[in-house]
């Protein structure tokens, strides 16, 4: 494990209940050079994230911007479906209906193939869905999804940086209110696809798909 | 035995904990059929390095630990009366989740058998699969063991 460019690695929450299948998890995601956290609940894991339940998607909330609350920058969180308590997809959900939070990258990983557990879990916003025991080669696929979600956060920092006056306050919030009803325009079109894609290629991970970059004209 | 024999005993014993034919040029090992998934096996064993070069010992030390827990709440899950199948489905999930991490596949098939027994209500059933996810259990932690020493031994004679 070299210490050269520590500082742009990724990092990577990781959720299971199960010790054996942490380590494990934790082992893959080093080797593919990933910074790893890994708590045992979805709890936890909210908890880590800074998560707090008043953060609900609002349009009238004044900050809207990820990553400023959690005391480490997560960008992807991988997560085991079946634990007790708050499982994976109510993590998952918990995750995208959190203002601050929703935007990270969430994957699930179950031990059971399920093909309407894994619609349910893409449709309500995961990236991937993992098949255990996961392989390296998986990891492969994580990627894709961090680099995106960084460079979406690059365009709204900049975004934000040319905006610090306040006359222009109200501004900012119209934007974001407008980039709120594109990515729920998109979300809507993407469950529609999703629902298709489903249909027509039973694989046991679906094929890579994006959730989409909404870039604020 | 000088490093080259030991080496190559690790070698022949992995395959034979791995392959589906049994190795005839190890006649004081039990014959060893298809114990573990191999591709799961050697990826384990791929994630070694110098930094951690122990990573499959430790993760198949949790296992035994791991197991000896839910072993024991599945035997009071199937003493009590009337037998809680949800809760004996629910350990033997946890356990056959651990075993699929590992490559445990004859351990695995066992608890299939027992699963089957669970989901129709049958506690007789359960505790006779159960009996042989036990013997399983065991019998591929002797060879796991055994590897692992020689494994061991094989390492040290390295540095010498």
């Amino acid at each position: 494990m070299g210490m050269a460019a520590t500082e742009s690695q990724f990092h990577v929450l990781a959720v299971d209940d199960s010790l054996l299948d942490r380590k494990l998890i934790e082992r893959l995601l080093k080797t593919s050079s990933y910074q790893v956290t890994t708590v045992d609940s979805g709890s936890k894991a909210l908890e880590f994230l800074g998560f707090h339940e008043d953060d609900q998607i609002n349009p009238d909330s004044p900050s809207i911007s990820p990553n400023n609350h959690q005391e480490a920058e997560v960008n992807l969180i991988i997560t085991d479906y079946c634990m007790p308590g708050m499982t994976g997809y109510d993590l998952l959900k918990k995750i995208k209906e959190s203002s601050s939070l929703r935007n990270i990258p969430v994957v699930i990983m179950s031990s059971e193939n399920v093909p309407s557990r894994i619609t349910r879990c893409l449709e309500e916003g995961a990236e991937e869905f993992f098949l255990k025991p996961v392989q390296l080669s998986d990891l492969k696929r994580l990627r894709p999804h961090m680099v995106k979600t960084k460079v979406k956060d690059q365009n709204l920092d900049k975004k934000q940086e040319n905006q610090e006056n306040p006359e222009e306050k109200l501004d900012k919030q119209e934007i974001q209110s407008e980039k709120l009803q594109q990515q729920q325009q998109m979300g809507n079109n993407n469950n529609k696809r999703k629902a298709m894609e489903e249909s027509l290629s039973p694989d046991r991970t679906r094929p890579r798909y994006s959730n989409g970059v909404a870039t604020v004209v | 035995m000088d490093r080259n024999q030991l080496q190559r005993q690790v070698a022949l014993m992995r395959s034979s904990l791995i392959e589906q034919v049994p190795n005839p040029s190890l006649p004081s090992l039990k014959l060893l059929v298809g114990y573990l998934d191999e591709q799961q096996f050697l990826q384990l064993e791929d994630l070694q390095d110098d930094v951690n070069p122990n990573f499959v010992e430790e993760i198949v030390t949790l296992f035994y630990k791991d197991s000896a827990r839910l072993f024991h709440n599945i035997e009071q899950a199937l003493k009590s009366r009337p037998v809680d199948f949800a809760k004996l489905d629910n350990y033997m999930h946890q356990f056959r989740g651990s075993t699929s991490s590992i490559g445990a596949i004859k351990v695995k098939n066992e608890c299939n058998q027992f699963k089957e027994f669970c989901l129709a209500g049958n506690a007789e059933g359960c505790a006779r699969a159960f009996q042989k996810v036990k013997q399983e259990h065991e019998t591929l932690r002797t060879q796991l063991e055994t590897y692992f020493k020689l494994r061991r031994q094989a390492g040290l004679a390295e540095t010498v």
